[in-house]
């Protein structure tokens, strides 16, 4: 049976299916036979799905607008460069 | 999705080089949020992120010009907002000056210790507030190498390619610092969404 050590080394490449075939193989075997890795590479998934699948927060309204004004500023910079 | 939100990112880029200012404050409004997040993230400071958001979109309306259009203007604007960050995350630390690098690399194995299912989706069992402080605090504890790293790959979806290049790193860097966050982060969340009692080795 491949090591723990050998399917950590895999299971990069293998979350992100860039695995080859032989570290695919490796990984896949692994987790079959390891209930311990099994679990490790059910939690590592689930660890890249919850950030993933996390919405951006609204960003505070004074914010948003304060980043507004600064680019119509720049802009408006931009239209009129003989009178800075 | 409105009709303004479905016009597509380059076609808003083309339109805001001939002077409309109108499209790119629609870019704005699409990303803001995420690159605020991202500013945050990295920075761990609101007042930073704020900075980084607004010097971002400025540097990104300065440099229209030179956007090639070979990546996606997200991407690019990505790419700015982290170079940003990291310069504002440098500069508070002048002083013991603290390399991006310190502490890393350092041979250490990387380990899995915590070993336990979660107790459902946490998805459904928290609120989106409840969940996203839990996934700040959590990503907060670890280096700003690791967790860039992590931003970059897993949340803003560049590629490995795309990430070693932003932050100067091999693609064996990156793929290692890679896997070192997705671990440290799956340790943590596991101790905070593990079954609790003897169904802890329900895997068995």
């Amino acid at each position: 049976m491949p090591t723990c050590k050998e399917f950590l080394n895999g299971l990069g490449d293998y979350l992100d299916h860039a695995a080859d075939p032989s570290t695919r193989e490796l990984v896949e075997r692994h987790i079959r036979e390891c209930p311990n890795c099994h679990v490790v590479h059910d939690t590592t998934k689930n660890t890249i799905r919850v950030y993933r699948g996390e919405q951006a927060q609204e960003i505070a309204p004074q914010v948003a607008s304060g980043l507004l004004d600064a680019v119509q500023r720049r802009a408006a910079m931009r239209r009129k460069p003989c009178d800075q | 999705m409105s009709p303004v939100d479905a016009v597509d990112e380059l076609t808003l880029v083309e339109q805001a080089r001939e002077g409309d200012g109108g499209s790119f404050e629609t870019l704005i409004r699409r990303y803001q949020n995420r690159i605020f997040r991202l500013a945050k993230r990295i920075t761990q400071n609101d007042e930073d992120a704020e900075d980084v958001l607004q010097e971002s979109f400025l540097k990104a309306y300065d440099h229209l010009d030179s956007f090639q259009g070979n990546s996606k203007f997200y991407t690019w604007l990505v790419r700015i907002t982290v170079n940003e960050a990291l310069m504002k995350l440098r500069k508070r630390r002048t002083g013991k000056e603290v390399s991006l690098d310190e502490g890393l690399d350092t041979g250490e194995e990387v380990v899995t210790r915590e070993i336990a299912v979660w107790d459902g989706d946490p998805e459904q069992t928290y609120s989106q507030e409840e969940l996203r402080g839990i996934l700040d605090r959590t990503i907060d504890t670890l280096k700003p190498a690791f967790r860039t790293v992590f931003m970059l790959r897993d949340v803003e979806d560049l590629s490995t390619e795309e990430t070693a290049e932003v932050l100067g790193l091999s693609i064996p860097a990156v793929k290692s610092r890679l896997l070192r966050a997705r671990l440290q982060l799956r340790e943590k969340l596991t101790r905070q969404f593990k079954r609790k009692g003897e169904d802890v080795f329900a895997y068995l």
